[in-house]
């Protein structure tokens, strides 16, 4: 099992934070953000032989219920054999404001690619 | 499967209502008085509890629990119409003739179905309570000699068995929450637990239809439900509530004030417009 937020001195593991009423009192140790459920980005594998691929998330108070949650949002109808989920915490994501160093420095350096070169002469089977 | 089956009601395929409503409308299924009797006890179990569960859509503590209670909901509905169908062979009504316009004393529902919704734990107390005894039910009903009820079943158990699950898992959660949350699921459970024994009370017509290996005797489900619900609560830390015995009788029709309440919304739309569709 995988904690999303750090458990609170008084609650137990596997803490349903998110659904105490809304007029319980506030713990005290506690920021509002422990009161809701955790992200989790869920990755569906649709048969057998395929990648899991990114399905989309949810808010589950752990793995066990984020799984659960899983299957009813994204299996529904008959999509996968398999299912992953992680805390969004655990990914970590480039920058999108680093696009340009990131991802266009391969511009204009076409001999990354085959197709950039010639075959040689007397070269057989290619 | 082609034409090497003459009927679609074997437990390997998923069973559709309208598979039964064609079996009936043709003759190639088609219950006694004894089993449309208890196909309708079971029916009505599923189709108040879905109507009940319905509420919830909107009103979770998180919208991922809507949509869990709300695939609930409708898994339950499916068993409905798959019972209700084959019951209304016996009599040539449609699924929607017995679900709309029977009236009170005519519904075969046990009184824990048509429970109050209460607080989310009370909710989950009823699943808990509702889904176990399921379970056990479909799993014995799906050697059921009656072929439909046994298809029916076989399709049900799958379902039911998520059922358990997610009831569980929320027992368990609820229970090791926070004192808040425990001291709920314990009300809960006190809340829920005098409608358990109607669930396992055999009568005429179940000990019938047990003879003729059509049925389950409810009974004979007890040691089980008791064993495996008790796991869950002895891991939660939680007793077995110690209360005493509703009344029950809602299988010959006798219901507590919650079922008119829930009939009149749930009706009132297909009486006010007959025929309605959309």
């Amino acid at each position: 099992m995988i904690p999303t937020d750090s458990p609170t001195s008084q609650a137990r593991p596997g803490t349903p934070v998110g659904v105490a009423p809304a007029n319980a009192p506030e713990v005290s140790t506690g920021s509002t953000t422990e009161r809701a459920w955790g992200l989790w980005e869920v990755f569906v594998r649709s048969s057998r032989g395929l990648s899991h691929v990114h399905a989309g998330s949810l808010h589950a108070p752990d793995a066990a219920m984020a799984l659960r949650n899983a299957r009813d949002l994204y299996t529904r109808r008959n999509e996968g054999v398999s299912i992953w989920v992680v805390p969004v915490d655990a990914i970590a994501a480039s920058d999108p404001d680093a696009k340009g160093s990131f991802f266009e420095s391969p511009q204009g350096k076409d001999y990354r690619h085959a197709t950039y070169y010639t075959k040689s002469e007397g070269v057989k089977h290619l | 499967m082609g034409g090497e089956s003459a009927t679609r009601i074997t437990p390997g395929n998923a069973l559709r209502p309208e598979d039964i409503a064609l079996e009936v409308r043709t003759g190639l299924a088609k219950p006694t008085e004894d089993v449309a009797e208890y196909a309708l006890r079971l029916g009505d179990d599923g189709l108040i509890l879905a109507q009940r569960l319905g509420h919830w859509i909107s009103r979770g503590p998180e919208l991922e629990e809507d949509v869990a209670l709300g695939n609930i909901a409708l898994d339950q509905l499916g068993h409905a119409r798959s019972f209700l169908t084959y019951a209304g062979g016996a009599w040539d009504k449609t699924e929607d003739e017995l679900a709309y316009f029977r009236r009170e004393h005519e519904f075969r529902s046990a009184a824990i179905f048509e429970q109050p919704n209460g607080d989310f734990a009370a909710t989950i107390a009823r699943q808990f309570i509702v889904s176990y005894y399921q379970f056990e039910l479909y799993r014995r009903l799906t050697e059921s000699t009656d072929a439909t009820l046994a298809a029916i079943a076989a399709k049900a158990v799958k379902e039911v068995d998520y059922h358990r699950d997610h009831s569980a898992q929320w027992v368990l959660r609820l229970a090791g929450g926070t004192e808040e949350s425990r001291a709920r699921m314990i009300q809960g459970l006190k809340q829920m637990w005098p409608y358990v024994a109607e669930l396992f009370q055999d009568d005429e017509l179940t000990t019938r239809l047990t003879e003729t290996g059509a049925a389950v005797a409810p009974s004979t489900l007890k040691a089980d439900f008791d064993r495996l619900t008790g796991e869950i609560l002895a891991e939660a830390e939680l007793e077995v509530p110690v209360v005493p015995a509703a009344p029950g009788g809602g299988r010959h029709g006798r219901h507590s004030e919650h079922l008119g309440y829930l009939l009149a919304e749930m009706q009132v739309l297909a009486r006010e417009y007959p025929g309605a569709s959309w």
